[in-house]
């Protein structure tokens, strides 16, 4: 059975609905292009170390009953036949839940997939693994001291981005269609950006975080990576809806999308987002937020009030959560984290308790100057990253004549945006070397308006998912 | 505040039943000053008393 209705002439997926349409019609099976995707892992996984498991037996039994379905005639879903991974934060059943860590190893298998797992499978996806991460998803790097580095498959010397560093890389890197990960701090936004995908962090609670591990819960998001906004979109439709075993998951009607991407964006008032959002910026980055505001006909900026002081906020609430979430951990095997983890989850447990009510409060101020400031615009853009993928290793970058962390900087347009809830689709923009991701802001429960921006952005040229040059 | 910033550690390494290893002392000193500073940043700004905390939050 002939691949080329699920893939194009240089090897790269074709879009997941046009997959699923030829799975459905017959010209190909779920199962040969299941048996596609453990391939392209096979051959390409060493290097890229974006997966830490391959569920082989699983994936060619979800695809020999998808196969079956469809040969009696029973109908299937938007997905069917779509291999894709997730995060390993994810439950998976018959995997201990990793979450980039060593000791969770240690953890009785997942009994159940979670709800995204279980909603993205009911709409025909084939699950075939779980991708590497940060430890404990407090990264920005998607290196990983336990498992090796996630390789960035344009520069396998460079970064994935973190903490979802692995989907980043297996999205990027083409071994599946697309991929789930976390957000808390920019975790989806910062990979999707230096891997040159498209990546949706919804609104705060818009999708259930049930079964997986968490990080910050004031924070954690959960969201897909894709290599086209339409993508994104069906499989954003197929997880949507309430779930009570997520305390912040939203009871909100399903809002879907897929179906709104084409509508016109004349009237969608459109800003940039000015002051913090313009410092610190390497070339690149200006480049990529230039060619989108040009592309979009932007005229004006408008300043996020407290950005610094925002960013700052979100780091202390998430180092104390996080400490919170970890502290027998460190009690009982500090040796067995990540000694950079470990440390700054040390510190974060020492925090004096008025200063992180006062970022919460902050949290609340924040969050009613910036809601009023979407009053007056629909759309806010912004850089994703300062800068395209540093090295693997790398520890600083040199910016206007300051040395400058990379770690803690990565992170510095994404902090204030997640620090809120606030719905963004990341876009590639193809640059030369390496691409680079710009953020689509808006308000919240509004992904609509955020996919339909990032989908004119593609259909212009402006934006798209490049071809990796490592494959 | 060198010294007082490593009594405070002490202080809430035991209050907490929280060892800190010497070989990592200093790296968890360094993050907590960083924090600290960014913490600093949060509290100097002024709110109204009546702002609430957004720890259940809805967006």
């Amino acid at each position: 059975m002939q691949l080329d209705p699920v893939l194009n002439t240089d090897g790269s997926w074709r879009p997941a609905s046009d997959i699923a349409k030829a799975v459905v019609a017959k010209q190909v099976t779920a199962l040969a292009v299941t048996e596609a995707a453990l391939a392209k892992i096979a051959r390409h996984n060493p290097v890229l170390n974006a997966f830490t498991d391959v569920t082989v037996g699983r994936a060619r039994s979800t695809a020999k009953v998808i196969d079956a379905a469809i040969a009696a005639g029973k109908p299937v879903g938007p997905l069917a036949g779509v291999p894709f991974a997730v995060k390993n934060l994810f439950d998976v059943a018959g995997l201990p839940t990793r979450a980039g860590s060593k000791i969770n190893l240690d953890r009785p298998a997942a009994v159940r997939d979670a709800t995204l797992v279980e909603r993205l499978e009911a709409a025909g996806a084939v699950l075939v693994g779980a991708l590497n991460m940060g430890e404990y998803a407090y990264d920005f790097t998607g290196e990983n001291v336990h498992y090796g580095p996630s390789r960035n498959p344009h520069d396998t010397t460079r970064m994935t981005g973190g903490s979802s560093g692995g989907s980043g890389g297996a999205v990027g890197g083409n071994l599946v269609p697309f991929a789930l990960g976390s957000d808390t701090n920019g975790s989806i936004r910062v990979p999707s950006s230096f891997c040159g995908i498209f990546g949706l962090k919804p609104t705060y609670g818009r999708l259930s975080r049930a079964r997986s591990f968490p990080f910050v819960a004031s924070f954690d998001h959960l969201g897909p990576f894709a290599r086209s906004v339409e993508d994104l979109a069906i499989i954003y439709d197929a997880m949507q809806g309430a779930d009570a075993e997520d305390a912040a998951c939203t009871a909100r009607a399903i809002e879907p999308v897929t179906g709104l991407l084409g509508q016109d964006i004349g009237g969608l008032r459109i800003a940039a987002a000015g002051g913090y959002f313009r410092q610190n910026l390497f070339p690149e980055a200006k480049e990529a937020v230039a060619r989108v505001t040009k592309a979009l006909g932007v005229t004006k900026d408008v300043e996020l009030p407290e950005a610094a002081r925002a960013r700052a906020a979100a780091y202390v609430i998430s180092t104390v959560e996080g400490a919170s979430l970890h502290l027998d951990r460190l009690r009982t095997r500090p040796d067995d984290f990540d000694p950079a983890v470990r440390d700054r989850l040390l510190a974060g447990a020492m925090v004096p308790a008025p200063l992180v009510d006062r970022a919460q409060k902050f949290r609340r101020w924040y969050r009613s100057q910036v809601l009023e400031l979407f009053k007056s615009v629909d759309i806010i853009i912004a850089p994703a990253t300062p800068c395209i993928a540093p090295k693997l290793g790398q520890r600083t970058f040199t910016l206007d004549g300051v040395e400058q962390p990379v770690r803690a900087h990565i992170g510095i347009y994404t902090q204030p945006i997640s620090f809120i809830g606030l719905p963004v689709v990341t876009v590639p923009v193809p640059l030369d070397p390496m691409p680079i991701g710009v953020q689509i802001i808006t308000a919240p429960w509004r992904e609509d308006i955020a996919l339909r921006v990032a989908w004119a952005l593609e259909h212009a040229a402006i934006a798209n998912a490049p071809s990796a040059k490592y494959l | 505040m060198t010294d007082r910033l490593d009594s405070y550690i002490d202080a809430v390494s035991a209050t907490l039943d929280l060892p800190i290893d010497d070989a990592c002392r200093p790296a968890v000193r360094a993050n907590l000053d960083v924090t600290l500073k960014m913490a600093r940043m949060v509290d100097e700004f002024p709110l109204p008393d009546a702002t609430e905390p957004a720890t259940i939050y809805a967006a």
